[in-house]
């Protein structure tokens, strides 16, 4: 996590040269202070007493020091550049930067179905998840109630009529309840009595709680019956290993399994630590190897051509509007900026019904027949194409918007001159644009890289090759990643953010690069 | 002169055609009176209003919920959004401070890193927050807010500094010279100048809030909370996508109506110059 940038003052006051005068106290500044405090008072006592109440001191402290630096940031005159960049800053940080580093840092365990808790959650799953009705042992009436917050099972026992409250502690009698005629308690001092769809509404609690007993466990069966039974698989602190069944799991702290003397493991897990194996699954397992270049490939083709593509039509279009006589500009620009304004995932489905081979509308208009998602080649076409209509509304907007901020002297200056109209766009308008576009035709490339919906919502990665189920010829990265962490073999996150990282570095780098050159060009031109 | 104008209107006429074909299969879709997906043509058979009467009648997909959710959150995100980014773009653009370039490069990578592929952490983030403060929690337009604020300064900080560092510096060292603060130039001097690219943005920021899918599906079960993209897509999931195609293109209309509104609300700023005439000679 970035700390906000140092803030050099020196040099921002070199800008502004001679030392000045102390000034004087205005009312906007007197303002504007008071603003500050009160707005970082009604912070704090929103934000505190829920952390207080949940004993988060770690939280408590990062909230107070924030709330006091971001107070004396605004009450003092020193560091102006951070007074502008401390709030996107933080939200940047809260909702980005934290979210972005805890999915790094997942990426080196093996967090996803089977390994979502801690060891102790496992053995708990384990236990709870074995317990088999003991023969012979009763069968309770069940009733969820309420004990303050906490949810307590009200457990009548059918031979006695008598009222036990069950928690995650044991059982402890209740005096005086009230049971009905269906075995139900009515009635009980001390408990909120649940109706049935309230009990309903906590089901996945109701599920979860087990109260022990001296012989097992009480586990519900369904709303309304509890029974009594007991564990078969007991985890043994001694050898750190699960017992019972005829046989032995031994805790193996590498693979965050319990693991038998036949290597079969149980099938709850804990989370763990598991370094770089799933980086090095990404280069050593077969089925993701094999075919991870063709399909970077086709990604960075995927993604040049979308910039490519929205990028000179936008431009071309944007240009043809920004002459002195053109006229009808207001009818064109509300056609052209239409596409952008209807929802993307909308026409991207729209967009798959009309590639449709049977009832397309472009077979259908073009008086072809062609299996446009059944073939490598036109699927291609298709994606891009598709692409193409969603993104050059975007690329013709920012254009026309910089297109007026270039001055039109420039031009003219350069007609006078006696430059052609081509050289005149080649040599003062396009580098111009570029000054103001490139750093948002990286970020274009970055989104189509990593354009998930536009492939996932079209052609599903499709079509696939006979021989290899795996990987489509329109696959990017992403979706054939996706399909691969999180498709047939259940939610494997840890592998997901390994193969993110990955995505993220080959970004980074292609960025880095083009970074680089836009470095170049805003000191030639800025 | 002439016929280079000629040409001009032939081609942006070809790229409108392209523009508006598949809209036009939209509409025909939402007054095709069947209402399914098999039956609609490019040019309709006959028009009826019956697929926008269904889609304000249903119980099952509350609509004017979803249209009026999306609106609020489109707006307010894409206003507070623009407002952070044109801060800092600010300072980018204007000042020197250790940290800059640094600042600008993180930015750019931390941009790179699609937020959806942080969702489960996000999830597991909210969860907590959820518990603590209920009102920035799932469900609600204010914490799918400030999820949304996260990704404020990423693309727009570069486009507008990208736009500022086109305004000529002169402007606000004039101001400086006259005894104005940083807060005055940035209010006085630089907003106003940047007006249209303000106008640009803000649509921009309103369109993406709009169509945004991936983070509302999961921040938004409610039926009452969702946005459009959220309940339009369960509209048309699983063997309803025939059935359902009439309501579905007949939502898909309305949604742009708000997008086309803003449009137009801003199309003066976007229209008029940025500097031409600021700075003579």
């Amino acid at each position: 996590m970035s700390s906000p940038p140092a803030v050099d003052v020196r040099e921002a006051r070199g800008a502004h040269a001679p030392p000045k005068p102390r000034r004087e106290i205005t009312t906007a500044f007197l303002v504007s202070r008071i603003a500050v405090l009160a707005v970082a008072a009604a912070l704090l006592l929103y934000a505190l007493p829920p952390l207080v109440a949940a004993r988060s001191w770690p939280a408590v402290v990062i909230l107070c020091a924030a709330t006091a630096a971001i107070a004396y940031l605004y009450l003092t005159r020193r560091f102006v550049p951070a007074k502008y960049l401390i709030p996107g800053t933080v939200f940047l940080i809260a909702f980005q930067v934290f979210p972005v580093l805890y999915t790094v840092s997942t990426a080196f365990t093996n967090f996803g179905d089977g390994h979502r808790g801690d060891k102790r959650a496992a053995i708990t799953a384990i236990e709870s998840g074995s317990v088999r009705q003991a023969p012979g042992s009763p069968e309770y009436s069940l009733t969820a109630a309420l004990k303050g917050e906490a949810l307590v099972f009200l457990l009548v026992d059918p031979a006695t009529k008598q009222v036990q409250a069950g928690d995650a502690a044991g059982l402890t009698p209740v005096p005086g309840a009230q049971v009905g005629v269906t075995g139900k308690v009515l009635r009980a001092p001390g408990y909120t009595v649940l109706t049935a769809p309230q009990a309903a509404a906590r089901g996945q609690d109701v599920t979860a709680l087990s109260v022990p007993t001296p012989g097992g466990l009480i586990k519900a069966n369904g709303l309304s019956r509890a029974v009594e039974g007991r564990a078969t698989l007991v985890y043994d602190a001694r050898c750190d290993c699960v017992q019972g069944e005829g046989d032995r799991w031994a805790a193996d702290e590498g693979q965050g399994y319990f693991v038998n003397a036949k290597g079969q493991h149980l099938a709850q897990g804990w989370q763990v630590n598991v370094g770089l194996s799933n980086f090095a699954r990404v280069v050593t397992d077969p089925t993701i190897s094999r075919y991870f270049a063709g399909v970077f490939g086709w990604n960075v083709v995927f993604a040049l051509a979308s910039v490519g593509t929205t990028f000179a039509l936008g431009m071309a279009v944007a240009l043809a509007l920004h002459h002195p006589r053109m006229r009808g500009t207001k009818a064109y620009r509300i056609a052209l900026i239409l596409p952008y304004a209807m929802p993307s995932f909308a026409m991207l489905l729209v967009w798959r019904d009309m590639f449709n081979r049977d009832f397309g509308l472009i077979n259908q208009l073009f008086g072809v027949d062609v299996d446009w998602m059944g073939q490598p080649s036109t699927a291609r076409f298709a994606v891009v194409l598709v692409n193409l209509w969603l993104g050059f509304p975007y690329m013709f907007l920012v254009t026309t918007g910089a297109l007026q901020a270039i001055p039109r002297e420039l031009t003219e200056a350069a007609s006078i001159d006696g430059a052609t109209p081509w050289n005149g766009f080649r040599r003062v308008t396009l580098p111009l644009l570029l000054v103001a576009l490139t750093p948002l035709l990286i970020s274009s490339f970055a989104f189509n890289f990593n354009n998930f919906n536009a492939i996932a919502l079209t052609s599903e990665g499709g079509p696939f090759p006979a021989e290899s189920p795996q990987v489509g010829a329109t696959d990017l990265l992403i979706t054939y990643t996706f399909r691969l962490a999180f498709g047939t073999g259940g939610a494997q996150f840890g592998f997901a953010a390994a193969i993110s990282v990955f995505i993220f570095a080959i970004v980074a780098i292609i960025s880095a690069v083009t970074f680089r050159r836009t470095r170049r060009q805003e000191e030639v031109y800025a | 002169m002439k016929l280079s104008l000629t040409l001009r209107h032939v081609f942006v006429l070809v790229v409108c055609a392209f523009a508006l074909l598949p809209i036009v299969f939209v509409v025909s879709a939402a007054i095709n009176p069947l209402g399914t997906l098999a039956s609609t043509e490019l040019l309709p058979k006959g028009a009826s209003l019956g697929n926008f009467g269904d889609l304000f009648a249903s119980d099952t997909y509350p609509f004017a919920r979803w249209f009026l959710n999306s609106v609020f959150i489109a707006l307010a995100s894409s206003f507070a959004s623009l407002l952070l980014s044109m801060l800092a773009a600010y300072a980018f653009s204007r000042m020197r401070f250790a940290g800059r370039r640094t600042g600008l490069l993180a930015l750019l990578l931390i941009q790179m890193f699609p937020q959806f592929l942080a969702i489960v952490t996000i999830f597991i983030i909210f969860t907590k927050v959820t518990e603590m403060y209920p009102a920035f929690g799932f469900n609600t337009v204010w914490g799918l807010l400030l999820l949304y604020l996260g990704g404020a300064l990423g693309v727009n900080t570069w486009l507008m500094k990208g736009f500022l560092d086109t305004v000529p510096k002169e402007l606000d060292e004039a101001a400086t010279v006259d005894g104005a603060s940083h807060a005055q130039i940035f209010w006085r001097v630089i907003m106003p100048l940047v007006t249209p690219i303000l106008a640009v943005t803000a649509l921009l920021a309103f369109i993406g809030t709009m169509s945004e899918f991936i983070m509302a599906n999961v921040f938004l079960r409610d039926p009452e909370s969702k946005t459009l993209a959220v309940g339009m897509y369960g509209m048309i999931a699983g063997d309803q996508r025939n059935a359902n195609f009439g309501m579905f293109a007949a939502a898909t209309l309305l949604t742009a109506v708000p997008t086309v509104g803003v449009f137009l609300w801003l199309q003066k700023y976007i229209v008029s110059g940025l500097t031409a005439g600021a700075v003579k000679g």
